[in-house]
């Protein structure tokens, strides 16, 4: 039964070339665009995501400075109000899995012809977990480091590019600020950070070194920032509250007063980020779905025209013997074919267009096995759902009324 | 009336609704067709004529009274019933051929056993063989623009042919055709009907071509104003 009627699908629609071509072209388009837009989307999305999770997972940053001091308002970081000691004790939280305390700069350095100027952070060893960095050669700085303020360094990658090119940098001495440091380690890849920073484009010494003997301090274990980060993601609300009652206490601030430090939970901060690309994403793919369904629309517009045009034959055959379900099938399949063939090419055109935006602006752009396979179901339920209505009414034709008509 | 009768009709009405009320087409229709008459239907335009051929082809359900078609009573059958009894018992052929105009000649007479269920080889073999029989076989793959309308027709025949039904029923079918070819239909027909017992009914209103058929009924307004014989008298009369 169905291959007499696909051959016969096929001569009806050969014989309007033209207007089964703009039918499909209908369909080709909308889904070309559903899969270029989903590709965009998720490309965005993939970014965002990539950064999040490059910048370590439950973290919160706690900002010396008071926002107020007197009348005058000032921003985060702008008095040393923190210190190591401070961090050793948030570490100490059972909340808290992991605190890295940070004294950064900027330092000039050199190694043989080459000299960089990067950012310099002075941390303790744990910093590498709370950010989730890998290393990708050496070893880390450990905790005697720390203790001897030893001039050690961990490289990122783009400062061991700029100033090793090939060479392996490990164990070779660099100049910061005219004193030597031993590189003990290379820091893995990290990429860009949420706000286009380029993070491998830092040096790690331990925090006494940059205190003592690279920045200097006016005030004794004094650091800028600490990071932390909470033993969970159910954890953290536990552990804001925890962090600001533990370090109003350590400064002795009075009920009322405000605090001379902040904690900003910058997971939160990425996941508003992530929701808005994820949201993005969405309307984009629900805005090419639009065109979907206008193809679909246009489906159901040629088929009505179609059905009109062959009710005489709708008649002959009725009268020859055709049920009524034999003629439902002929149309419904016809309506499908159409719009699967015209899906088939809107899955070429919208990779293609994908492949073509990702060369010309380089937006990272994702096309998902999911997103095609969606495509594709959607356009051949548009073709079911749109070539229904005319399918019926050329079944539901009185077969008189149909040989009659001219 | 005869018990075997392929077709038999009684007290059979149809009226259509208009805006104006029921109109009646057809009232109070008795009659029988036993297998192998060759009935030629006339009457003036308006008569009912039409109505009938297509009640007896159950493409339409009349309002009153009874039809059996072969045993069946035709007025307890759904629409894919019906379709099913056209498909085997009925072969129809028009006024205006009505070929699928896509469809080469071979597919145009192969169609009926599509929607029987005939496997495409089977359909192939019998459809060339039909096209044989009507002396068209060598135009198998041609469509139907391409060749004449006696030639046309001859194909339609051999469609209403091709699922060996017992009764054929032609509306007009040599309503286009020049006096010549109408000839070659005719005795197209007259050969069905003498040599393999099929059952003609055929609408015309041309005197000469009803001569044909071994039985005449006539229609006037609605009412049946003739059954019998082939009157030659009361043809000259009416031609």
């Amino acid at each position: 039964m169905i291959s007499p009627m696909l051959s016969e699908a096929w001569s009806a629609m050969s014989a309007n070339r033209l207007r089964t071509f703009l039918t499909m072209l209908g369909m080709m388009i909308g889904v070309g665009a559903v899969i270029l837009m989903l590709a965009i989307g998720q490309g965005a999305q993939y970014l965002v995501d990539k950064s999040i999770s490059s910048m370590g997972s439950n973290l919160f940053i706690i900002l010396s400075g008071s926002s107020t001091s007197g009348g005058l308002r000032m921003g985060g970081g702008a008095s040393p109000t923190l210190t190591v000691a401070d961090a050793q004790a948030i570490a100490e939280l059972p909340s808290v899995a992991a605190v890295a305390p940070s004294a950064s700069g900027t330092a000039q350095m050199v190694y043989g012809p080459n000299n960089w100027s990067t950012q310099v952070i002075g941390t303790l060893p744990s910093y590498l977990e709370v950010r989730d960095w890998e290393l990708a050669a050496g070893y880390p700085f450990t905790d005697s480091d720390v203790r001897s303020a030893t001039r050690v360094a961990l490289l990122g990658q783009t400062v061991v590019k700029n100033l090793f090119g090939d060479e392996d940098p490990v164990g070779k001495t660099i100049r910061i600020k005219q004193s030597p440091y031993q590189v003990v380690g290379v820091l893995a890849m990290k990429g860009q950070s949420l706000d286009g920073r380029d993070q491998d484009d830092s040096v790690l010494i331990p925090v006494t070194t940059a205190q003592r003997k690279l920045f200097g301090t006016q005030f004794q274990g004094s650091v800028r920032m600490i990071m932390a980060q909470a033993a969970s993601a159910d954890a953290m609300p536990a552990a804001e509250r925890a962090i600001n009652q533990l370090l109003r206490q350590r400064h002795r601030i009075k009920e009322g007063a405000e605090s001379d430090f902040t904690v900003r939970n910058l997971t939160a901060l990425a996941n508003t980020a992530a929701e808005t690309t994820r949201v993005m994403s969405l309307m984009l793919g629900a805005i090419a779905s639009i065109s979907l369904l206008v193809g679909g629309i246009g489906i159901m517009n040629i088929m009505l025209v179609s059905v009109t045009e062959r009710t005489r034959e709708i008649g002959i055959r009725v009268a020859i013997g055709a049920r009524q379900r034999d003629i439902l099938l002929q149309f419904l399949l016809e309506a499908i074919i159409i719009s699967i063939v015209g899906c088939l090419v809107g899955v070429g055109l919208g990779i293609g267009g994908a492949v073509l935006v990702n060369k010309i602006t380089e937006t990272a752009v994702v096309i998902t096995l999911s997103s095609v396979i969606m495509a594709f179901m959607v356009a051949a339920a548009v073709g079911v759902f749109f070539g229904f209505y005319p399918a019926r009414k050329a079944a539901r034709l009185e077969p008189i009324e149909a040989l009659r008509y001219q | 009336m005869s018990s075997d009768a392929i077709i038999r009709i009684s007290g059979l009405s149809k009226d259509y609704q208009t805006a104006a009320g029921a109109v009646p087409a057809l009232e109070n229709i008795s009659l029988s067709i036993s297998p192998g008459e060759f009935v030629a239907v006339m009457g003036p335009s308006g008569s009912g004529k039409s109505t009938f051929m297509n009640l007896l082809g159950c493409l339409d359900i009349p309002t009153g009274g009874s039809y059996f078609l072969n045993g069946t009573d035709v007025r307890t059958l759904d629409k894919d019933q019906l379709a099913r009894l056209r498909n085997s018992v009925i072969g129809f052929v028009f006024q205006g051929f009505n070929l699928l105009p896509r469809a080469s000649l071979l597919d145009n007479v192969a169609l009926p056993l599509v929607y029987a269920g005939v496997g495409r080889s089977e359909r192939i073999r019998r459809a060339q063989e039909m096209l044989d029989k009507v002396g068209l076989g060598k135009f198998s793959t041609s469509l139907p623009s391409r060749i004449s309308g006696g030639q046309q027709q001859r194909v339609a025949i051999a469609r209403a042919l091709i699922n060996h039904p017992r009764l054929v029923l032609a509306d007009e079918p040599t309503g286009n055709l020049d006096t010549r070819t109408s000839q070659e239909i005719m005795s197209l027909f007259t050969a069905l009907n003498r040599d393999e017992g099929i059952t003609v009914v055929l609408v015309t209103h041309e005197a000469d071509i009803a001569t044909y058929a071994n039985r005449l009924v006539r229609f006037v307004d609605g009412h049946l104003a003739h059954d019998g014989a082939v009157d030659h008298e009361l043809l000259g009369a009416h031609a």
